[in-house]
């Protein structure tokens, strides 16, 4: 197999309007830093994979053929990756396979969304006969499993607010996440209204217009990146897997699919002990709860041990393994490209590029996506060395 | 690359509507089928992938649930395209070259009857400035038609010659929905549909799931006498307003169909995803099919068309000829887009 290298990476700001663009313009701006990053050009790029959540929330069918102009995909092979809200993961896993199997040696991916030209909550409101009409938005499906895991685990109620608050203070850090709450404390999230009980509006994402862009290329375009002083990040392991939707056999909580991918992706870069060898993780977590449950889930401690390492601030970016020091998805979520973000904030810290929100001496870092209910995962282990 | 080669095709007899049963009812059995043909279970399967449009079931995320007809438990790694599932292939294949898999399932399906299909392609189109138009598919084939005949480029006795021949196909394919003996003079003295399309050039209105099995290297051989090797595969986009393109040729097609290694040698049959009559005819000549080639023996997209699917039909239906000793080397195509925006060439082969 080709190694893959990340040579480049570009995002816009993020907000949650983004009028002043079409979505071709939106996606163009992030794909023109991204090459700009990479010092090429769009002649230099054999192909293009993109992806999104569904295409209802632009009312845009199949958006890769509007698309294909303004990515400067014409004349070119142009995908597009539709996995749920791991999608963003997914798509950077299967641009990385076109390079690493030889298809391909320069290949363009990118993920956007454009929330404010749709509404996601109602979007995301199922009706029958998909599935009983008993919840609204995403917020309200996962509230009962964040209910659960706090029963099961004993995890005292404030972690969640813990969570959402170095999520807010680390996204000031980021001048491309959306939400800068400067004066955000644990008091005004914890007196924020409660949305779907457990989770309080500050604990939940926010609604943003957005698109993140990576250019990969195989060994020798790393090499060369590496020559001309510009450090790639290479892909040491991924992996995705899937659940059924419909299946009283399967923990919500923390599902099997994330163990499996977590444990299938550290087995290709030779990681044993996940909590002491990953210098950085970038996880989806939209509701702050997320962050303990993932932590388990992905094996980075026992289970019910989660939400200590969150109150012992292991978490924080002071902490020995910093969790989404971009603000995460808490902080900045135009939902398709919500995972491709995680994908490509680990390979900027890798890469040393990520300011004043840069761990120092990152060598290994994971970027980590879910969908669907808790049932689509998708991740990758980053390196400073060629695998 | 690595020798992958298809061994196993199940489709659902296509019909115009399977109003009653879910996407999960009716691709349930069609997922049975191709894992009984190539004496796979579950266990065997390394991938699985496949294409759909959420816009068909009218619901954000409906491949999340339709995923449970195959039943991923315990948990598989899988992948979904919102594009034809001719292109779910595709990443099936650029897996297999990875070296990380050696078996796939790839499906798809498409129920049109929930819906008016003509206005819900307008939502392919330009965001801002044409799809507020509401410009329907038929109606954009129908300018394309146009600015062929009037360029001369075919003329509507070739297109019903399309039309005949695909409908009489079709009688050998007891999975298609139109089939007929009818007499291109027969098909010319109807009235229009839209000017200049007759209801014989256009495709009918289909719901549909179809299947394929996939499988690397010697393992194909294991599995099966005579698998349809995969020789080349390619796929390109052309611009998507059509201002801009000269609508009688298909650059993107022919690209795919150099990249694929089309000319590379004797072509006995294809397999054409043509919507409408007179892009069978774009096609030929796009890929450079001469006369002596087999078009479309299975009746093709003409006579059953089931959105999303029509393009891994045309993998599975060449597959199948070759497999029964019928073809020895041909080609499978799948389009997407208004007027064929974006186009999937491969060559299949027998040993």
């Amino acid at each position: 197999m080709e190694r893959v290298a990340i040579v480049g990476t570009g995002q816009t700001k993020h907000t949650s309007t983004r009028g002043d663009v079409s979505i071709g313009g939106l996606v163009r701006e992030a794909a023109l830093r991204a090459l700009a990053d990479a010092d090429m050009t769009w002649d230099d790029i054999d192909a293009v994979v993109i992806g999104k959540a569904p295409d209802f929330f632009e009312g845009v069918m199949m958006p890769e053929l509007y698309l294909a102009d303004a990515l400067g995909a014409i004349g070119k092979p142009m995908f597009r990756v539709h996995t749920a809200g791991s999608v963003g993961g997914s798509t950077a896993i299967v641009a990385s396979e076109l390079v690493s199997s030889g298809v391909h040696e320069r290949v363009l991916t990118l993920a956007f969304e454009k929330q404010s030209e749709s509404e996601a909550m109602w979007a995301l409101s199922f009706a029958i006969p998909f599935q009983p009409p008993m919840h609204a938005g995403a917020g309200g499906y996962f509230a009962p499993h964040i209910r659960s895991y706090m029963q099961r685990s004993k995890a005292p109620d404030h972690i969640g607010i813990l969570v959402a608050l170095k999520d807010r203070l680390n996204a000031c850090k980021n001048p491309y996440a959306h939400l800068h709450e400067k004066d955000a404390t644990f008091e005004s999230i914890k007196d924020s209204i409660m949305l779907w009980d457990p989770i309080r509006y500050s604990e939940t994402c926010p609604s943003s217009d957005g698109a993140f862009a990576m250019v990969l290329t195989n060994e020798k375009g790393g090499d060369d990146a590496a020559a001309a002083g510009r450090p790639p990040a290479w892909v040491k392991g991924t992996a995705m897997r899937s659940e059924p939707t419909m299946f009283a056999g399967r923990d919500q909580v923390s599902p099997l699919g994330g163990q499996l991918c977590s444990k299938d992706v550290y087995a290709q870069a030779g990681i044993t002990n996940p909590r002491a060898e990953v210098d950085v993780v970038e996880m989806y977590v939209p509701f702050s709860w997320f962050e303990p449950m993932w932590l388990e889930n992905l094996g980075f401690c026992e289970e019910g041990e989660g939400w200590r390492l969150v109150e012992d601030g292991v978490t924080e970016m002071t902490g020995d393994l910093p969790v989404n020091c971009s603000g995460g998805v808490l902080s900045t979520n135009p939902i398709g490209a919500s995972g491709m973000i995680r994908f490509g904030e680990a390979a900027m810290q890798v890469r040393g590029q990520c300011g004043e929100h840069q761990i120092d001496g990152v060598r290994t870092a994971v970027g980590h996506a879910y969908g669907g209910g808790s049932q689509f995962f998708a991740m990758w282990v980053l390196g400073s060395e060629k695998p | 690359m690595r020798d992958v080669a298809i061994i196993a095709f199940a489709q659902t007899k296509h019909r115009r509507s399977y109003e009653g049963t879910s996407e999960v009812e009716f691709l349930a059995p069609v997922l049975q089928e191709v894992q009984a043909k190539a004496g796979l279970e579950k266990k065997d399967i390394d991938f699985v992938c496949s294409g759909s449009s959420d816009y068909l079931a009218g619901q954000a995320f409906s491949f999340v649930v339709t995923l449970d007809a195959y039943g991923p438990w315990p948990p598989i790694t899988e992948s979904h395209v919102d594009m034809d599932g001719a292109w779910a292939l595709y990443e099936a294949w650029v897996k297999m070259q990875t070296g990380k898999i050696d078996t796939a399932l790839i499906y798809a399906y498409g129920k049109s009857s929930p819906g008016s299909i003509r206005r819900v392609l307008t939502r392919q189109l330009e965001p801002y400035y044409t799809q507020p138009l509401w410009p329907d598919s038929v109606a954009l084939a129908a300018l394309q038609a146009r600015v062929g005949l009037d360029a001369g480029t075919w003329t509507e006795e070739q297109m019903a010659e399309v039309a005949a021949t695909s409908r009489r196909n079709a009688k050998g394919n007891p999975f298609a929905q139109v089939v007929d003996d009818a007499e291109p003079a027969t098909l010319l003295s109807k009235d229009y549909f839209v000017d200049p399309l007759r209801v014989h050039d256009c495709p009918p209105i289909t719901d549909g799931a179809a299947a394929v099995i996939m499988v690397a290297g010697d393992k194909a051989k294991e599995l099966t006498d005579r698998p349809a090797w995969i020789r080349g595969i390619d796929h390109r986009i052309d611009p998507a307003a059509l201002g801009v393109r000269d609508l009688t040729v298909s650059p993107s097609a022919q690209l795919a169909a150099e990249k694929a290694g089309v000319a590379d040698g004797n072509v006995d049959v294809a397999e054409l995803h043509a919507p409408f009559t007179h892009q069978e005819i774009i096609l030929r000549n796009a890929l450079g099919l001469g006369d002596g080639v087999d078009v479309n023996p299975s009746g093709g997209a003409l006579a059953a068309n089931p959105v999303m699917t029509a393009g891994l039909i045309r993998f599975g239906e060449l597959a199948d000829r070759i497999s029964r000793g019928e073809a020895d080397r041909g080609v499978a195509h799948a389009t997407s887009g208004a007027c064929l925006q974006q186009n999937l060439v491969a060559v299949l082969e027998g040993e």
